[in-house]
């Protein structure tokens, strides 16, 4: 509390345009409102119900209090995702395209704002630019794929008797997701897109490095018709969480960016205990055009292949 | 309206003289050493096991059996062959290499059919219409694929990863192989190939062929062993790539040792299918695909039909008629022409199908086996139901990999779909009805790779399949089948 009100008052005093204000002649002035950084699960936005935070300074010198995850918000966010799945796998890839063009125009609005988050989390300006516009054509992009992919990935069979017989993609089920600690917010973006346009649900952990812009996209999340409990975002360390999330026996896939070949074969290992799929992004540029493909979102497809006598 | 059961009558004053395949013209050595680097050579420590006929017990060969010392000497072979002569050697002239193998097993299929009957104790029906003319179609089907893949991969460029160690089960022991080792070859990949201890002599008689067809040195190499051999192979720095069918716990164990490496892996587990038959179903067709989809193969199948699911208001009419079907099955001698159901792979697996049958009775549910009389010598269980199950009974829960079938009813589709999709597995599914919408909704819901509609355990090289959840990741077959032999640039 008392670093929440350190912060208000610091923002308050500091705050620019109302320079009067500050001096203060008797005249009242505003304390800005400091928005609280909350976890995402099943549509709402709640404390981690651990209680826990970690401090986060902002470039400008002040502290946010973060929600420090636990495995019971993970284990909460799963149960979402699981829940969310039949809805969001069983919408017509024409609506989930549509979705996710909305979640681009709900950024496009809001891209100063994302822009001065990543500042404050100490990306530079331009930089900062580049990665919220990257971020919003990368979901136009997947946006796209969403009634595409099907057509690309799929077959028809030619066997060898009266059958008609075909292959096509279904979405693997509940994926968790580790995002890479950078870029912050085009890394979240990059990640949860492939996996939710074709139709997943999911559990993202943001980079620890940037929780204001990775919440915040929640919010666009939100605010962009996305159902309840298909993409829970939440805060935290990935030193704690990794453990959970590779080991979640309603988990079906685990999607990480980062780390040495001991996280690797901690990941690996754990998922073994439910045949999770195991995709390993590491080392992957996500600014540059490598970081989108159709490849990415067939990475949490499975492939069902089905039979039909063809007779009288 | 009146359904009381009516029962399916297969009186006919005929009897089943025997019919026994002739078994002259087939070549079995009565030792065989591992295949290395073109060469049939004897294991480092000298070790060699017995492989037996499951049907009478009786040794058919001498086995070697290969360690970790033979495992450096395959991959190291293996190897050299990917650096020298296959990745480079241009795709249209490997593409026919891998034709000449289809070509020569065509032209020796018979011999090839005797020889996984005797060795495995599957019905040479089957091992003669189904293992050896499906082995040797993949071989065809891929071989074609070789100077093609640059359409299989739209955007991308596709280049061999390595060597690929290749381990495949007993139940389909050619026909496994084939799945593995063609579409490797067809993408540029040197392959070790492990056969399972019971059933290797399939596997040594395609080296052999390899001989003759005159295939490079090093590019398929054969190692004999049991799960020793695997675990060496399979931990071997110099390998790129795993391909493991088996069980879920075997696959569990290879996932995760493979971690931490940067090695891939596909693997095709176990499973436990849901058959599930609707009221609306041509009823008699439907039993003969539950007779199809769970007592092929003795069971020994991954993807049979272990559950059945029957819509309540024809569950009498369908486990009566099921009933009448299962008393006309011969259990017998797996070279008899007659044989529909052969023996159990081996003495260990048949003591796994038996405990599960004392099981499923100390669960409370009720045993059904029909009266086929037994040989005396070898590995027989007889056809077998169990009803009165629940859905956590461990009978409808795990992989039995025997004839053994439990049945569940149902009221509403949505009821089918809940209880087909609740186990940890994913692999196949059946579904029968006589209305279209139906089946595309059905084959929708069910959480497995192959579903079959009206029809249950086909196969076709141009087919992909695979697992969903605990029943494995990747595909093999078809298109889809080549994404593990390949890194895309």
């Amino acid at each position: 509390m008392a670093d929440v009100a350190k912060r208000d008052l610091r923002a308050a005093t500091e705050s620019d345009g109302d320079g009067i204000a500050a001096r203060g002649e008797g005249a009242a002035r505003r304390l800005p409102v400091a928005k609280t950084y909350k976890l995402y699960i099943g549509g709402q936005f709640p404390r981690t119900e651990s209680g826990r935070y970690y401090a986060f300074q902002l470039t400008d010198g002040t502290l946010a209090n973060i929600c420090r995850a636990s495995r019971k918000d993970f284990r909460e966010a799963v149960a979402a995702a699981r829940a969310a799945w039949g809805g969001w796998a069983g919408a017509s890839p024409y609506l989930r395209g549509q979705i996710f063009y909305r979640i681009a125009e709900m950024l496009e609005g809001r891209s100063a704002q994302f822009v001065a988050e990543l500042m404050s989390e100490g990306v530079t300006k331009r930089r900062a630019q580049t990665e919220v516009a990257a971020s919003i054509d990368r979901l136009v992009y997947y946006a796209g794929w969403a009634d595409k992919y099907q057509q690309v990935f799929s077959a028809v069979n030619p066997v060898n008797s009266s059958h008609f017989n075909f292959s096509m993609l279904e979405p693997t089920g509940v994926v968790a997701v580790i995002a890479p600690a950078a870029p912050g917010l085009l890394g979240l973006v990059s990640n949860l897109a492939p996996a939710m346009v074709g139709g997943n649900t999911g559990v993202l952990l943001a980079a620890r490095a940037h929780p204001l812009s990775s919440m915040s996209f929640a919010e666009v999340l939100h605010s962009a018709d996305v159902p309840a409990g298909v993409v829970n975002v939440l805060t935290g360390f990935a030193d704690e969480l990794t453990e959970h999330f590779a080991s979640h026996m309603d988990v079906n896939a685990i999607v990480y960016c980062d780390g040495d070949a001991d996280r690797a074969r901690q990941v690996q290992t754990l998922a073994a205990n439910n045949i999770k799929r195991v995709i390993s992004r590491v080392g992957v540029a996500w600014n540059r055009s490598g970081g989108q493909s159709p490849y990415l979102i067939a990475d949490t497809q499975e492939t069902k292949t089905t039979w039909h006598p063809i007779g009288w | 309206m009146d359904r009381s059961p009516s029962k399916l009558s297969f009186q006919t004053d005929w009897q089943y003289a025997p019919a026994p395949e002739s078994i002259d013209h087939v070549r079995v050595n009565e030792r065989y050493d591992l295949f290395i680097d073109g060469e049939f050579v004897a294991p480092a420590a000298g070790g060699y096991f017995d492989t037996i006929n499951p049907a009478s017990e009786k040794v058919l060969a001498r086995v070697a059996q290969a360690d970790a010392t033979d495992v450096e000497r395959a991959v190291q072979a293996a190897s050299r062959a990917y650096q020298d002569v296959w990745s480079g050697m241009k795709p249209a002239e490997r593409g026919k290499y891998i034709y000449r193998i289809a070509r020569a097993l065509q032209e020796r299929a018979r011999e090839f059919a005797v020889i996984e009957s005797l060795d495995g104790g599957k019905p040479i029906r089957e091992s003669r219409d189904i293992d050896i003319p499906l082995s040797s179609a993949h071989f065809f089907y891929y071989a074609g694929w070789a100077d093609k893949l640059e359409y299989a991969f739209p955007g991308r460029r596709a280049k061999p990863l390595g060597v690929a160690a290749q381990i495949v089960p007993w139940n389909f022991p050619l026909l496994m192989a084939a799945w593995k080792i063609a579409p490797a070859l067809a993408c540029g990949n040197t392959v070790v190939l492990k056969p399972a201890e019971t059933t290797p002599l399939t596997a040594l008689k395609l080296a052999e062929l390899m001989q003759d067809v005159g295939l490079p040195p090093g590019v398929v190499n054969i190692l004999t062993g049991a799960g020793a051999t695997g675990a060496a192979l399979v931990a071997h720095p110099g390998i790129a790539k795993v391909a493991f069918t088996g069980s879920t716990e075997v696959g569990r164990l290879i996932q995760k040792s493979l971690a931490g490496t940067d090695k891939r892996y596909t693997l095709e587990l176990g499973g436990k299918a849901a058959n599930i038959i609707f009221a609306d179903a041509a009823i008699d067709q439907a039993v003969e695909g539950i007779i199809n989809g769970i007592f092929f193969n003795q069971g020994h199948v991954c993807c049979a039909g272990s559950r059945l699911l029957v819509q309540e208001s024809v569950a009498d009419e369908v486990i009566s008629k099921l009933k009448d079907r299962m008393e006309t099955l011969i259990v017998g001698d797996p070279l008899d022409k007659n044989t529909d159901i052969g023996a159990i792979n081996s003495a260990q697996q048949l003591a796994t199908i038996e405990s599960y049958l004392a099981m499923g009775r100390a669960e409370g549910a009720q045993l059904y086996q029909t009266s086929a009389s037994l040989p005396e010598q070898g590995y027989w269980c007889r056809p077998t139901l169990f009803t009165g199950v629940s859905q956590s009974n461990r009978v409808v829960q795990e992989e039995i990999f025997g004839p053994v079938l439990a049945i569940q009813t149902f009221r509403t589709a949505a009821e089918a779909l809940d209880k087909a999709n609740n186990t940890p597995y994913g692999l196949s599914g059946g579904v029968w009805t006589d209305k279209g919408a139906k089946i595309f909704k059905l084959t929708q819901g069910i959480r497995a790779g192959v579903i079959w509609a009206n029809t249950f355990n086909k196969f076709d090289p141009t087919a992909p399949f695979g697992g969903y959840k605990e029943s494995g990741v990747g595909r093999e077959g078809g298109l889809h089948g080549l994404t593990p032999y390949v890194e895309l640039g």
